[in-house]
């Protein structure tokens, strides 16, 4: 059983209704204390990181989602709920600081610029279908193509810490910059592109963590 | 790399998809959802739906073709058409659909860019705009009309793609009043001029009658993305072969494998 947590970031039915799609029995919990009733968790949501942030803690899933993922059972977030598992955003927090996110992975989330590296301007949001290119053997994305396009809309975008020990970003997608397009950390996969409104590549991907 | 957006208009009145020409004569083309459903095999990257039911009673018909289509089709849509409140947008938000696209509400009450832009990011907030060319001292403006292409209000659509965006507008649906149902191609200089004014992503709507008509709108302006009805509700072009089309000159697309 997955389960898709309602913070009040948005339709979830969408989520719900592809992962029905591939096969799979997906609750949309409204409460924390239900995530130990599900093999496999979902963070999924739009809208604004510090939003995200106070609902999550408001309703108690700050620790709820921290100890699921310290129990190692498969977690996969969505879009903003990539963004929030990193140290913080640039969305709305004052120069120089970070509105503090979840932590779980190591990096600030910043926003595109309008010039890109190549002089030209780039429009943000970033809007539509993307190519995408992993970048290791991420289960996740088995049976994708180098190059399949993926549907994004997002003005921000994740730079985890390269470390050693542990590689984070899975996929690279370009927007006159290299950017982060998902993740995979152990148990821990995200995307910042929605799986769930993109077609079969999409459903592809959550079947894929359907059978993780 | 990003690809161009092609994006199948579907106006809908009372549950069902009609589309006019002029905004006038409707002609009735089908089932909303079995349409959304053909689009989302035929490889459409993103649908708008619009929703042009004149009366208010009408209109809780649409938010249940926003349910269905959001359980069925696993693609971004957006639904614009008759939105005056934040609570119509949220109502609809909350019917699944992704961006929720305002127009006529944007020039009455500009405050209700700004709230969607808050509650539901920039991201989801689209602002449509409906400019005619008028001629005035001479010279040649493009005047933003409200009310389905009936009211003229004065604002000049440069300007106000601008302040829209100001105001937290993610994105721009530019639709010719001039060009509109006439199929004889996008009003090029004025996608040019407001694609170039803004750092949002611009879609050209309104004049589609062939897919070289897309590969102008975006080759020749810095619009993202092309909007098309008629074309591809008669079956004069499939998706993919406007797709094939613009690939071959050269503009990246996505192609079903």
């Amino acid at each position: 059983m997955i389960g898709i947590i309602d913070y009040a970031m948005g339709n979830l039915r969408s989520v719900q209704k592809a992962f029905e799609h591939v096969g799979a029995q997906a609750v949309i919990l409204s409460s924390a204390t239900q995530v130990s009733d599900v093999d496999k968790l979902v963070l999924p949501g739009v809208g604004a990181f510090a939003d995200g942030m106070s609902h999550l803690r408001s309703g108690g899933w700050v620790e709820a989602i921290r100890g699921y993922i310290g129990g190692g059972k498969p977690f996969l977030g969505i879009c903003l709920g990539l963004e929030l598992l990193f140290d913080g955003s640039q969305e709305d927090a004052g120069d120089g600081e970070l509105v503090e996110g979840l932590g779980v992975l190591p990096g600030p989330v910043v926003r595109f610029s309008n010039d890109a590296p190549d002089g030209s301007r780039l429009k943000v949001p970033h809007m539509g279908w993307n190519t995408i290119e992993w970048q290791r053997d991420d289960p996740l994305l088995r049976g994708l193509s180098q190059g399949d396009a993926v549907y994004f809309v997002h003005s921000y975008y994740a730079q985890p810490t390269v470390t050693d020990q542990a590689p984070v970003i899975s996929a690279t997608a370009d927007y006159g910059i290299q950017f982060c397009a998902s993740v995979w950390r152990e148990n821990v996969w995200a995307t910042q592109f929605h799986p769930e409104k993109s077609q079969r590549v999409g459903l592809n991907i959550l079947r894929n963590f359907v059978s993780i | 790399m990003l690809t161009h957006r092609i994006i199948p208009c579907l106006d809908v009145n009372a549950g069902r998809v009609v589309k006019g020409v002029h905004f006038v004569d409707l002609k009735d083309a089908g089932d909303p959802v079995e349409i959304a459903r053909q689009y989302d095999k035929a490889g459409a990257d993103e649908l708008v739906f619009l929703d042009i039911t004149a009366s208010h009673e009408n209109r809780d018909i649409m938010l249940e073709v926003v349910r269905s289509v959001a359980e069925q089709c696993f693609m971004p849509f957006t639904v614009g058409g008759g939105i005056r409140t934040i609570d119509d947008v949220t109502r609809l938000v909350q019917a699944g659909a992704e961006k929720v696209s305002i127009n006529t509400a944007a020039v009455v009450n500009p405050d209700i860019v700004q709230q969607t832009s808050r509650r539901f990011g920039r991201c989801a907030t689209v602002v449509n705009i409906d400019p005619k060319r008028v001629v005035r001292d001479g010279k040649t403006v493009f005047e933003v009309y409200t009310h389905g292409g009936r009211r003229a209000t004065g604002l000049n659509a440069v300007d106000w793609a601008k302040r829209v965006v100001q105001l937290g507008a993610g994105e721009i649906v530019l639709t010719s009043m001039d060009a509109d149902g006439t199929q004889n191609g996008y009003d090029l200089e004025m996608t040019a001029a407001v694609a170039e004014a803004v750092d949002v992503p611009v879609v050209a709507s309104g004049g589609c009658g062939c897919p070289e008509h897309i590969r102008q709108v975006l080759t020749q302006t810095k619009a993202d993305a092309a909007l098309a009805a008629s074309i591809f509700h008669y079956d004069q072009y499939t998706i993919e072969q406007a797709k094939q089309y613009l690939q071959e000159h050269g503009i990246p697309v996505r192609l079903a494998a």
